[in-house]
């Protein structure tokens, strides 16, 4: 599903051309801030039992806090997905105004 | 808290922010909800698949027990809050960089 997800999206970045890659520095400066606290959440919710994963469907790498690898993929590729999509609607509605 | 606690505080956060903070106003763009439309098809695809199959699993004690897609209505407001959150951070910083 993470694969998934980086296909139905990275193309934008080449067809559209919306140089969100290219801007990986300010991708990185949006994406980490949230992503942060949306771990620190992954993280009370695992220890919590609000919700939890099948083993043999995970790969079983763990990283801090005891969350799998995929919930650190996922919280990677899904705001880099976001992004992707507003600047690709960006591209395609110009006239759309955005902020100032 | 529960999962259902959690999942509506993280939208009143990323929406205040949205809308008073930062005041983006995002919520106000049709750019920004014609991306989460489109963001939302995705979630409720890859959410349906994660779910379904039983990859992630969800206590019932932390959540309201609504489910769309076979996931629980808890993930669509943490999805969006997520979602919010990163374009909130991108906007703001393409408008800085812009700017100079």
């Amino acid at each position: 599903m993470i694969g998934f997800t980086i296909f139905g999206s990275i193309w934008l970045e080449f067809v559209l051309k919306v140089k969100v890659l290219r801007r990986y520095k300010q991708a990185i400066k949006a994406i980490l801030p949230v992503s942060l606290i949306f771990i620190v959440w992954d993280a009370y919710a695992i220890s919590a039992g609000h919700w939890w994963f099948d083993k043999e469907q995970i790969l079983g790498i763990f990283g801090p806090f005891g969350i799998p690898l995929e919930e650190y993929l996922f919280f990677t590729v899904v705001p880099l997905a976001a992004i992707l999509t507003i600047e690709a609607v960006r591209t395609v509605k110009k006239h759309w105004q955005v902020y100032k | 808290m529960t999962y259902t606690q959690l999942a509506l505080s993280a939208v009143v956060i990323a929406v205040t922010v949205d809308l008073f903070v930062i005041k983006t106003t995002l919520l106000k763009r049709k750019v920004f909800w014609t991306s989460y439309a489109i963001i939302v098809g995705f979630q409720l695809l890859t959410n349906w698949w994660l779910t379904s199959r039983n990859i992630v699993m969800y206590s019932p004690d932390a959540i309201i027990g609504i489910r769309i897609a076979s996931a629980p209505i808890e993930d669509l407001l943490f999805g969006f809050a997520l979602v919010l959150g990163v374009l909130i951070n991108w906007i703001r910083l393409d408008a800085s960089n812009k700017q100079r």
